[in-house]
């Protein structure tokens, strides 16, 4: 239910405000993998990757990109597990913990959001372009789209972290 | 068969995987350049009615400027109507009017959706097949081009803006009739890049480049830009020039639509000549 709701928060968010983010002309945050980054552990990996594909879809629909949000989307969703064996998973995490800043840590939850994000906008990026002529340009916005989304993340787990504790 | 059946539980995620990107990928290949969005059509009522209604919203706060625009406009029109020149030769000879035929009409739409940061941008507008747009037409505003309709639904169209990969639109240089083709190469929503144009023409910055008009889609004379720089690249015989383009296409509000009356005919006229 929680993640229902933050899959509509987060999508909103991105279609009606971080898509129309025009900053320096190159610039695109895409928050709404958050939603992929945050599943519980034990998600199965075909949910995973079918939440990952519908999610991508959905923001596709609104920007009129068919396919290219939601194949980015879907290979977040495979590099996932990847990413958190490569991290480290701790082993005494509780049941039904999440992937986040508030369950796992800070020193946890960077270099997982750091690697994901990275790999995602990279994705996206290439396929936009669907060549390697403008090499350099593709991965300027990579890196500053990158930054922009991972700022955004942080600041929402902050803030979501502090409710917890308050309430 | 039970080997096929363990190797697909086993492989599953890997399978479902490909799979999914297989299906994505089939998705943008269908989809990009004029082909785009048109699986989407049906959605296009859902996300152009969520479009408008959020729109409604901010539609106040351009109203300022949105105004300044239209009432320059106006004056520019009023200026070009007959009742403003005084006959100044009163042996001028008798114009009979049906000598002009209307060619090209204009649709005022409304931008509902627009982009400037990706390599390949849209811009959706709130006229479509009922207020009788087709794909193919022109979109201007009161001082220079926007784009092109690429998919039409019932009440919205779909308009690939020139800030696109796919853009290719006949240009000319106004002071030497020169004519080259403009692109955009995705760096920056205000520089566009005038090509094709020979070695040996002589241009100068702040020149002004226009459409030629010799397509279908835009008619001739639209303000394009102003020439920013030019160089010929190593080994070549023909300017790059970019140039910065007139329209902010960070701040549409209005534009029209250019039906060209005449297409199918000119179309027709085309095709004949091509089968032979």
């Amino acid at each position: 239910m929680k993640n229902i709701l933050r899959f509509l928060v987060l999508v909103i968010l991105q279609v009606f405000l971080l898509n129309k983010i025009n900053f320096l002309g190159f610039l695109n945050p895409y928050i709404y993998i958050l939603f992929i980054l945050l599943l519980p552990f034990e998600t199965p990996g075909w949910l995973l990757l079918l939440l990952g594909f519908v999610t991508g879809l959905v923001v596709d629909m609104f920007a009129n990109t068919p396919g290219l949000n939601a194949s980015a989307t879907v290979f977040l969703a495979a590099m996932r597990p990847v990413v958190i064996n490569l991290v480290g998973k701790k082993p005494d995490y509780d049941v039904g913990g999440q992937p986040s800043m508030r369950d796992m840590g800070f020193k946890w939850f960077f270099p997982y959001a750091f690697l994901l994000v990275l790999i995602h906008h990279f994705v996206l990026n290439i396929i936009d372009v669907f060549s390697f002529y403008e090499l350099w340009q593709t991965l300027m916005r990579v890196i500053f789209s990158s930054i922009f989304t991972l700022v955004f993340i942080f600041l929402a787990q902050y803030m979501f972290s502090k409710n917890k504790e308050r309430g | 068969m039970r080997n096929l059946i363990t190797f697909i539980i086993r492989y599953h995620f890997f399978l479902l995987f490909l799979l999914l990107e297989v299906f994505s990928f089939i998705l943008i290949a269908n989809s990009t350049y004029y082909q785009r969005a048109s699986i989407l059509n049906t959605s296009n009522h859902i996300t152009g009615a969520v479009y408008s209604a959020f729109d409604n919203v901010t539609d106040y706060l351009s109203l300022r400027k949105t105004n300044y625009i239209l009432s320059e406009e106006n004056a520019r029109l009023r200026k070009a109507t007959r009742l403003s020149f005084l006959l100044a030769d009163t042996n001028s000879f008798y114009v009979n009017d049906t000598i002009y035929k209307l060619r090209y009409t204009y649709i005022a739409a409304k931008v509902i959706h627009n982009s400037v940061n990706k390599r390949n941008n849209y811009i959706m507008l709130n006229k479509g097949r009922k207020q009788g747009i087709d794909k193919d037409m022109a979109v201007i505003t009161s001082n220079g081009i926007v784009g092109t309709v690429v998919s039409v639904s019932d009440n919205f169209c779909w308009v690939m803006s020139v800030l696109n990969k796919h853009t290719k639109i006949s240009g000319r240089i106004k002071k030497n009739n020169q004519m080259g083709t403009i692109i955009w190469e995705g760096k920056d929503f205000t520089t566009g890049t005038l090509s094709d144009i020979p070695a040996h023409v002589k241009i100068a910055k702040g020149d002004t480049i226009v459409t030629s008009g010799f397509s279908h889609i835009f008619p001739a004379g639209i303000f394009v830009g102003n020439i920013l720089d030019f160089r010929v690249e190593q080994g070549d015989h023909f300017y790059v020039i970019p140039f910065r383009f007139s329209v902010d296409f960070n701040n549409l509000d209005y534009v029209y639509i250019v039906k060209n009356l005449m297409k199918d005919e000119e179309v027709k006229l085309e095709n004949s000549i091509q089968d032979e």
